[in-house]
Parts: C-alpha cells; structure tokens; sequence
C-alpha cells in the first residue's frame, strides 16, 4: 500500500468530561498520533476504552480540551464549531457501528446527503456507488426494506460517495454476522485503496484487527488508559 | 434543494401531527378570515343597500327604528303617519318620489308590507335595475293579490296562483289568522336586497284588513322618500326633525346604517379578538408539534449533523418545516373560509333578505395568510432553537 505525508497529526490530544462528583474525568490523553494520506491504520480497543471519543475528536463532532488535530493544513481542534462541521462534511468521511442511516429517506437520498454537505451532490456517481456495494435494484428503499449488511453497505457509500481523504470508521462490523461483516470490511478496505482515502478503523473483533498489516494498541495511544492499567 | 428535501422527508414522517397542526391551522385561518370579510362586506352592503331611496318619513321616534323597519324589514313600526303627511311630502316640490308602506301583518313569519304599484316600475332599487318579476305579473291595486319576494316564495313555497290568509302581526302565530284570502299574481325575480323576503300586497288591501283599526285605514307606516338633490335632505331634516315634533325624517339612510354599526363595532372588536386568539393558539399548535416530536428527530438531527450539516442549516430547517405547515393550513384555510362566509352568508340572507358578496378581494386574503405564515416561522424558532442545540456525540450512540 503506498502512502504519502501526514494526513492527519494530532499532539498533546486532551479530552475529559464532567464526572458526577463535579469534577471532570479524563478520557483521551494521546500526545501524539499521525496517520499517512492513503495509510490504513486499525486501532484495538475494548468497548467503553474512549475510541468513539477519539474518532469523534478527530472528526470535528467534538471539541477537545486542548492539543491540535491539523488534517492536512487544517487544525480542527482550533476551527469554530460551523467551520468544523464543513471541514468534516468536505474531508471526512464517517462509517458508524449502528450505520447511523435516515431512516425517512431513500438508500440514493442517504448518499446524495452525504455528498451534499461535502459540497457537491452528484447523483450518478451515488448511483454508481450504490451499484457498486451491489445495491443498484435498492436505490428507492428506505433503510427499514433493507437487512442489516445492506444497510452498512449503504452507509459506506455514503462515507466515501464524497471522495473523502479521510475514512473514520467506529466498529463497522459490529452489528453485521461473519459473511456480511468480511464482505463489508472488503469494501471499506477496496474503495478507500481505488479514492486513496486514508482509513482509521476502531474495532476489538481480532478477524478484523488481522485483516490489517498496521495495527496499533487504543491503550498504548491514550495515556488515560495506560496510567489506569499501571 | 435539499433543505426541501429534508423538509419534505419530516413533514412525511410527522404525517400525523402535520395533518392536524396545518387543519387547525386551516380552520383558524378560514375563521379569521371569514370574521374579517364578513364584518367588511356587512358594512358595505348594509351601509349601501337603501333599495332606491334617500329617506325615510315616519312616526316621531329612532330613526334607525325607522330605517330597519321600512328598508329592512327588521324591527316593530314606531307608529303610523296620517294619510295627510303623505300627501304633503308627496307634494313637496323637493321630493321626486314618495312611496307609502305599511306594515302589521305576516305569512308564516315573514312579512306582508303594503305598498303601491309603482314601488316596483318607478323605483331602481340599485342605479339601472329595477324590481323585476320571475314570473306572473304585478298586483291589481284594489284586488286581493301578492307579488311575493324570490326568498320568501322560496321559504314558503309560493308560485303564481296560490292563495294564502295573512296573519296577524309581525309574528307569527297560527290563532291570529285574518279571513282574507289574497292570490299570488306575481313572483320577484331576486334582486338581493330586503325585498326579497316580503310579501307584497296592495297597501289598500291592508289597511282594511279584517280585524285592523278601521281609523286609521288611510295611515301608512312609513313614506319611502326619494329626494330631487341632497340639500332637500338637510331641508326636510330641519323641517321634520327641528322643526316639528310629530314625525321622523330619516336621512341619510347610509349614514344611519353606519351610526348602528358603529355602535354594534365592539362586538365586532370581540369577534375579531377571538379570531386573533385562536390564530395564535393554533399557530402555537405548530410549535408544540415540533417541539414535542425534538426527541425523535435528534437522532437524525445528530446524522445530519455527522454528515456536514451546519447548525444554522438544521435551524433553518426546522424554521422552514414551521413554515410550511404554516403555509399548508392557510392553503387548506381558503376552503375553510370558503365553508364558514358561506354559511354566515345563508344566515344573513335568511334574516335580513341581504346577499354579501362572499368571493370578493379583500385584502385580508393577503395579509392573513402571510401573517399566519409568518406567525407559525416564529413558533418555529423555539423547537429550532433544540435543534441548534442538539448535541451530536450524545446522540449519536452507542459508543465503544
């Protein structure tokens, strides 16, 4: 797999949240992370470990306490919420556990949404998408009409409908069974090598961490975890 | 473009609460239009409709009594002129026409009025029309005939040879029915003034009704006054009202019509003021609808969000949304409006022989559609509000 510069760097990454006692608890202290252009990276880590806060940091959905998150030239960590939600809908393409699909529109109107608020909504090429993770004959179906592998085959046409240079995606077999979640992790893996997406994959399924050559260790990354473990 | 979309798409899936919020819209709407032009077209017509005539004689008393009793039919006679004052005024070299009426008797509730032949050939009862018959022919003024309004011979399902026995007084009552029997020569084509619900017979044939005061078989009730230019008004005025203290000159007519809705003009007010409330309380209906239905769009409102979409789009969003059901209802309000004038137009024809005009502009058309429009975007900026606030990470679990 060839890959370029950093896509994304993030230093001194801190992220916390009230805790009942009316203090706040750490939940991501990663000093430093990168993440090639076009690298896929899988990240290891139990459930409740803080990886949908870390993906969710890096997307821009969340403001971190401090520490910078530059993709490409961009420090999200510094952007204003408005400017965050654009950089995220322009560079970023986000693949959910749950699929996170609407569910009131069509499987063709989920990906055009995707590419609109990247900027642009071209609806051949979310046809084309659709037809590629074999869904062509389902562009009028709601989510609802759809099992559960073709409903993740439609939210990552939806991630990468819009050509994004980054792919985040948080357990994206977790709510599939083995046939559908292999099928489903190919695709991912396959359209981010044809887009030349960078991909950070969080998972703690070990057939899915193996399917990766770059594997790093959540636990490793975000100090919170690994003072806890000392 | 997709703004609409996602409008469209919420409106589908809050089918339910986006029906009943735009009809009580639409019912709102229809109300406070209806209440709007009803009170305008009341006023115009009623301030306009005078059947022909500048004034009215009559007995010392109201001169609104006055009007509503001879040019609309309503109320009690507040007494009798002397056959000798309607010779005078008929006389006067200031009045082009004077026409006699009179009144005491009823068909079935409605009116039997006394009147001469040229009433109907030498009156225009609006400029260029003037009373004409649907069908048979005029009364032969010393026989026992009728020439019956459109309305009336509608409601009382008279034609042209049918015989009826007038009853006694304004109001009906089945024991105080005179022996005459009068036959109907003639049926009024509707001309939409009060003429319509009368029925007419030679003021010979009731002033000598059986069972009437046989002294005052020569007085009228009122003399219907046609004037040759209005400063004979102001003159007559000064004679009837200032000068003598017998008799009431009612003039100008439109001018007295005007006088009782300005005094009827807080019901008015009230009317307007449950219209307006009712208005708001529906238009509040969009915002509890919304509102209520937050915690089931959060979700989508997080996906949204997940996916690019800016605060301020799904603020937007949500303050379209309001405003479409907004302009849904007021869509719908035109029928509802349409239902309502309708009715009332029935009800004030029925009891005042008046047609408003029910269609016609008004420009409440305009700005009540836009303010409840604008009314129901406003109701949308609360639920909006939640929406702006919608926390995205929190609602878009599970997390791992």
């Amino acid at each position: 797999m060839s890959t370029g510069p950093n896509l994304l760097r993030l230093s001194g990454l801190k992220k916390s949240f009230p805790s009942p006692d009316g203090g706040r608890k750490p939940i991501i202290d990663v000093p430093d992370f990168s993440l090639a252009a076009g690298e896929h990276v899988a990240l290891r880590g139990e459930s409740g470990s803080g990886k949908t806060t870390f993906l969710n940091l890096i997307s821009g959905i969340l403001a971190p306490d401090s520490g910078s998150i530059l993709i490409g030239d961009a420090d999200m960590a510094a952007l204003g919420e408005h400017s965050r939600d654009r950089l995220r809908g322009s560079s970023i393409g986000y693949i959910f556990q749950t699929f996170n699909l609407l569910q009131g529109y069509t499987c063709l109107e989920n990906v055009l949404l995707g590419m609109t608020f990247g900027g642009h909504a071209d609806r051949a090429q979310a046809q084309a998408l659709l037809g590629r993770v074999g869904l062509s004959h389902r562009l009028d179906h709601t989510p609802r009409q759809l099992s559960s592998g073709q409903q993740q085959r439609v939210a990552l046409a939806r991630a990468l409908a819009k050509r994004p240079k980054l792919v985040l995606a948080d357990e994206p077999t977790g709510n599939l069974d083995h046939g559908n979640a292999r099928e489903a992790l190919k695709l991912v893996r396959e359209t981010c090598l044809e887009t030349g997406a960078a991909l950070l994959l969080v998972s703690h399924d070990p057939e899915v961490l193996g399917s990766f050559q770059n594997v790093r260790d959540f636990a490793e990354l975000n100090l919170v975890l690994k003072e806890g473990a000392s | 473009m997709t703004l609409l979309l996602i409008v469209r798409r919420s409106l589908r899936q809050h089918a339910l609460s986006t029906t009943i919020t735009a009809l009580s819209i639409a019912l709102a709407g229809g109300l406070l239009m209806s209440v709007w032009v009803v009170k305008e077209q009341s006023q115009r017509t009623f301030t306009q409709v005078n059947t022909g005539f500048d004034a009215v004689l009559g007995a010392r008393g109201s001169k609104l009594q006055l009007v509503l009793n001879a040019i609309f039919h309503l109320e009690a006679s507040p007494g009798n002129v002397a056959a000798s004052d309607y010779e005078y005024i008929k006389r006067h070299p200031a009045v082009k026409l004077a026409i006699p009426i009179a009144v005491g008797d009823n068909l079935r509730g409605y009116r039997i009025v006394g009147t001469i032949p040229e009433f109907f050939t030498d009156v225009e009862y609006t400029p260029g029309r003037h009373f004409a018959l649907s069908a048979g022919k005029l009364f032969d003024p010393s026989a026992k005939e009728a020439v019956v309004g459109s309305f009336a011979a509608r409601k009382l399902g008279l034609a042209v040879g049918d015989t009826f026995h007038p009853f006694h007084g304004l109001i009906y009552d089945a024991r105080n029915q005179h022996a005459e029997t009068f036959l109907v020569t003639g049926i009024l084509a509707p001309s939409n003034t009060p003429a319509d619900k009368v029925v007419w017979i030679p003021i010979h044939g009731l002033q000598t009704m059986s069972g009437h005061d046989p002294r005052a078989a020569t007085d009228v009730s009122a003399v219907l006054v046609q004037l040759r230019s209005p400063s004979a008004g102001f003159m007559l005025d000064i004679m009837y009202n200032k000068q003598g203290n017998r008799l009431t000159f009612a003039y100008p007519i439109g001018a007295i019509m005007a006088e009782l809705f300005q005094r009827i003009g807080w019901f008015d007010k009230v009317l307007a003021l449950v219209a307006y409330l009712v208005a708001i309380v529906s238009a509040a209906g969009v915002l509890v609808a919304i509102y209520n239905s937050m915690a089931s769009r959060r979700r989508d409102i997080a996906i949204l969000r997940a996916l690019g979409a800016g605060r301020l789009f799904l603020f937007g969003a949500i303050v379209l949304e309001a405003t479409a059901i907004g302009a849904i209802g007021m869509a719908l309000s035109f029928a509802a409006y349409a239902g309502i004038v309708s009715a009332v137009a029935v009800i004030i024809q029925d009891q005042t022989g008046v047609l408003i005009e029910t269609f016609a502009y008004s420009p409440v058309m305009l700005w009540a559609p836009a303010g409840m429009i604008a009314l129901c975007a406003v109701c949308g900026l609360l639920p909006a509000w939640k929406a702006y606030r919608t926390d995205v990470a929190e609602n878009l679990a599970p997390i791992s």
